[in-house]
């Protein structure tokens, strides 16, 4: 059904997707996370309001939001060649991805944030807790369950986009379904993808419950 | 004015609501003796959580003067004024405000860790301060897993943590059952009287005002009589 080449080609594709994703993830928090903490913070109702800061962080996330991945892919082609030196293969597919990422992951950090109780921030404010201490010591704190529940929304949602990046000469397991599967219709190629990435998000889906929820220490 | 911990003279609150100007507190001078439990009484809207706000250090005066441990708190720029709650105020709050993630010992711990404390000094006082309200059986129980009661013994243990000059309570009892509210009353007595601590707490019921050494009677952001 398969040759061994066929084989080892999925293989190094789930292998790239993997490290596509995680990696993509990863810098996805390392901007998104303060981004988001910056957007509820620096907001009208935020420990310290900002309205300029706000305004600006809020539309270009906005604007980044609005620009469909595909597109962004595009755009983001000469950025892309100035930081890996190519526009194809797995490290230029991270650099969108991150970009495509960060905002997405800030709005979601940026909701978590926002549902801790107002009476216990202004309690912490109260017993002159710092503008840093509260976000450490409260806002992140209290949110780490509903962070936690985001970081596997946001992983299906990058393996979602990642295969995308197949389109455009990007790697992993898109890519491979996208070239067998599209441009040739090799459906022996095409289903293995497919299944795999269902199973990539759906494992990843349970972890991340499953952690969230070993967190959650408000009900035992 | 030896022996007082607040002192307050002549503070004036002035909103401004649109072109009209509201004054929130309109004049209020008064004086919280070391050692006392003092309760402030008012109906909502009569200032009494202004006057609150401004004794705390939460809030500032729009003119007026207020001292407290031997410090003009009017002049504090918002830095010193977060610095100063942190080193001499303790809060009680009617919703308790407790971190639903965090167990009792560590919800008590919480403000000891703004001021940097070390982890183990800092549980070993909060230990201390839980069994002074008579939780040393709940220690390791998180908010959700004690009654209404308990989490408000939980918020006085945390008040009285810091060791603070004053603590302040708004409504503590607001959420409360008669019975419950007793109880607590009781509790906040002991902290004053055995104790040592200085408490203001705020409330619009007389009944629970009774409870405290002295009552300011707050109308209309004057201080209309004391008994």
């Amino acid at each position: 059904m398969w040759t061994e080449q066929e084989i080892l080609m999925i293989l190094q594709g789930l292998w790239e997707t993997i490290v596509i994703v995680g990696v993509s993830t990863f810098f996805g928090y390392v901007l998104g996370l303060p981004l988001g903490v910056l957007l509820a913070v620096t907001d009208s109702d935020g420990i310290k309001p900002h309205p300029m800061l706000y305004k600006v962080l809020d539309v270009v996330t906005n604007i980044l939001r609005s620009v469909p991945f595909i597109i962004l892919l595009v755009v983001l082609i000469p950025l892309t060649r100035a930081i890996v030196g190519k526009s194809y293969g797995t490290a230029a597919t991270i650099v969108p991805l991150v970009i495509a990422a960060a905002p997405f992951i800030g709005r979601m950090v940026e909701s978590s944030i926002k549902e801790v109780d107002h009476g216990v921030i202004e309690a912490a404010q109260s017993m002159g807790a710092g503008t840093f201490k509260i976000i450490w010591n409260v806002l992140l704190a209290e949110a780490r369950t509903s962070l936690l529940v985001g970081v596997t929304i946001a992983f299906g949602t990058i393996l979602g986009y990642s295969a995308m990046a197949g389109a455009v000469g990007g790697g992993g397991l898109g890519s491979i379904a996208i070239r067998y599967g599209y441009n040739r219709w090799q459906p022996n190629i095409l289903w293995p993808c497919v299944i795999i990435l269902v199973l990539l998000v759906q494992l990843f889906q349970v972890l991340g419950m499953k952690i969230s929820k070993d967190l959650d220490r408000r009900r035992s | 004015m030896n022996g007082s911990v607040i002192s307050g003279k002549n503070i004036y609150k002035i909103f401004k609501l649109g072109e009209e100007r509201v004054a929130a507190l309109n004049g209020v001078s008064m004086e919280v003796k070391r050692g006392e439990f003092v309760a402030i009484v008012g109906t909502s809207g009569s200032g009494k959580s202004t006057l609150l706000n401004m004794l705390a250090g939460l809030d500032k005066p729009t003119k007026g003067e207020i001292i407290i441990a031997g410090q003009h708190i009017e002049k504090m720029s918002e830095g010193e004024l977060v610095k100063f709650r942190r080193d001499h105020v303790g809060f009680i709050f009617q919703a308790y405000d407790l971190l639903p993630q965090l167990n009792a010992i560590e919800n008590v711990a919480l403000p000891l860790s703004f001021k940097g404390m070390n982890k183990s000094r800092r549980t070993k006082e909060a230990m201390h301060a839980l069994k002074q309200v008579g939780l040393e059986k709940y220690m390791r129980h998180r908010p959700t897993e004690m009654s209404g009661g308990q989490q408000q013994r939980v918020g006085i243990a945390r008040a009285l943590v810091v060791r603070p000059e004053i603590i302040f309570a708004d409504e503590p009892t607001g959420n409360l059952d008669t019975k419950t509210t007793i109880s607590v009353l009781h509790l906040l007595q002991e902290v004053v009287h055995e104790a040592g601590n200085t408490l203001v707490m705020v409330t619009h019921d007389n009944n629970l005002a009774s409870y405290a050494d002295r009552r300011l009677h707050i109308l209309d952001g004057e201080v209309v009589y004391e008994d």
